[in-house]
């Protein structure tokens, strides 16, 4: 309950300020409209927004499960053989010196106007994030405890399953809380590149023809999804605590 | 012939280690020739850092055996691995596991099917019945050594390495988790790191002090363990091991 008032104290200060603004200043509405405005612009065009928000939230939830689940498997195949971490991991590095939104033109051209260029941004922008930071967790099981599993005789599988993996879900919530943060870029910067449809395609529109009410009407429904998977990654990254 | 290989593997065996031992670059003991007797239970004294721990874990198979050299024998030839059940001086305890989780970690290992019966004995043995489905965080000290020792004994090998499994207990907690131990374990090789001479002299077949020149052996009751402590006999025992413990500098 506190919380909830708090955030509403918030966003009405934010609002206030923002309202004032316009007013004080005088700035034109094509410069900076008010929030009553967007409001209603927002309102007018509640269907087209409302669609292609879920274009857009497909495609980030579509890059999160993926690239979460594409970056586990690495970090635990890695952690299980030292050959193949000397191996794979200087590749990793490698192409994180390569910018993925310099990727994004090649990826549309490659995989085309739809989702798929979309989602597979959003993988490879949280990918590696995801992979080092499970890694880091998987191979940092205290000595003793890996000693102990020794002595019992455990086979490989059992011990990453019931130890290694358990250890390292923290760490893992720590990868997935920055991948939420980075996945909704990736899909609306392959949507700045090319698409036909999405909220990042629609701001761009709007942004072209000036109609900047309707492109702060889109960015704040961009901001408010942003922000609801922020707060389900973290109560999903809670549940990974066990210290 | 098959079944007494399979004897020879469940049964305790004795096992000699000798040799010395140099770490980070100087020497952390040497001459140490010891005997473990077979199916009894050998007391470990000596100095806070004078390597009990390093002992214990050169015997489980546990160290890189680089600093170490010398031999470690056993009486039936067999590999030691998969014989021994270890308890480090820390608990270990998994804290994303309740107490009867932590407690069948062994056997979950081994892709086993745990005796969940057993397992629940033993918890209600160590005095944790009504903590079984708690976490490790919710446990004081003791409590949670009680959990390590009840998880060590559940793996039922023939050679048990405890190092310091008591420290953390109250003196009466103590008395009955040295007498459960004595019981689970009556049979099996052990060898059990302590700083306390009453515990030493209460439960050992036979007494060593790791000093940094090497290992002595220390003379035991006549009387078979564990020892009643009001026999003076017993006390006169303890009273001379503290006091060589004290001389030794
Ligand atoms: N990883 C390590 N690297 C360097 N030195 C170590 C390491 N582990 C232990 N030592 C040293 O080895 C010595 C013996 O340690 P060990 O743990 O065997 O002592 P201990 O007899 O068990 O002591 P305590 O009674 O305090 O448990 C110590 O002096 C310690 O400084
Ligand atoms: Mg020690």
């Amino acid at each position: 309950m506190n919380k909830i008032s708090y955030l509403a104290g918030v966003t009405a200060f934010g609002l206030t300020v923002w309202q004032g603004t316009v007013w004080i200043a005088g700035v034109p509405h094509f410069i900076l409209p008010s929030p009553r405005r967007v409001a209603q612009v927002g309102w007018e065009n509640r269907v087209l927004i409302g669609e292609n928000a879920l274009v857009t939230g497909f495609e980030v939830a579509m890059g999160l499960v993926l690239g979460v689940l594409l970056g586990a498997v690495t970090a635990v195949q890695l952690a299980r053989s030292d050959r193949l971490y000397r191996l794979v991991m200087p590749l990793l590095v490698f192409t994180q010196a390569v910018p993925v939104f310099a990727l994004a033109p090649i990826l549309t051209l490659w995989l085309g106007y739809g989702m798929a260029s979309k989602v597979m941004m959003a993988i490879l922008i949280i990918y590696f994030p995801v992979t080092s930071a499970f890694y880091d967790g998987l191979t940092r099981v205290p000595q003793d405890v890996t000693d102990m599993a020794r002595t019992m005789n455990g086979t490989n599988w059992q011990v990453m399953w019931r130890i290694r993996i358990p250890h390292a879900l923290p760490s893992l919530a720590t990868g997935l809380k920055l991948a939420a943060v980075y996945a909704p870029l990736g899909a609306v910067i392959g949507e700045w590149v090319g698409a036909s449809r999405g909220l990042g395609y629609l701001m761009l529109l709007a942004n072209g023809r000036a109609k900047t009410d309707l492109m702060f009407a889109r960015l704040v429904v961009l901001a408010i999804m942003t922000i609801g998977l922020h707060l389900a990654v973290k109560r999903a990254a809670l549940r990974m605590q066990w210290e | 012939m098959g079944c007494r290989f399979a004897q020879a593997v469940t049964d305790a065996p004795a096992i000699r280690i000798r040799g010395r031992y140099d770490i980070a670059g100087h020497r952390l003991f040497d001459g140490v020739d010891l005997e473990l007797l077979a199916g009894q239970w050998t007391c470990l004294l000596g100095r806070s850092g004078v390597g009990k721990t390093t002992l214990l874990r050169l015997i489980a198979g546990l160290d890189s055996g680089e600093a170490f050299e010398g031999n470690i024998w056993v009486s039936d030839d067999n590999p030691l691995d998969g014989r021994i059940s270890y308890m480090a001086q820390s608990d270990l305890l998994l804290p994303w596991l309740t107490v009867l989780e932590n407690v069948v970690l062994g056997i979950r290992l081994r892709k086993e099917k745990p005796d969940m019966r057993r397992a629940m004995d033993l918890i209600g043995q160590v005095g944790l019945g009504g903590y079984r489905d708690e976490k490790p965080n919710a446990l004081s000290g003791g409590m949670r050594q009680r959990t390590a020792l009840a998880r060590t004994l559940m793996e039922e090998r023939p050679i048990a390495l405890l190092d310091e499994p008591f420290s953390a207990l109250d003196a009466s907690t103590r008395a009955d988790m040295q007498d459960l131990a004595a019981r689970k374990l009556k049979g099996k090789t052990v060898l059990i790191v302590t700083h306390d001479p009453a515990e030493a002299v209460r439960l050992g077949h036979q007494i060593a002090v790791l000093t940094s020149h090497g290992l002595r052996l220390w003379q035991t009751p006549s009387s078979a363990p564990v020892r009643d402590q009001h026999a003076p006999e017993t006390a006169i025992f303890q009273a001379e091991l503290l006091s060589f413990l004290r001389g030794l500098r």
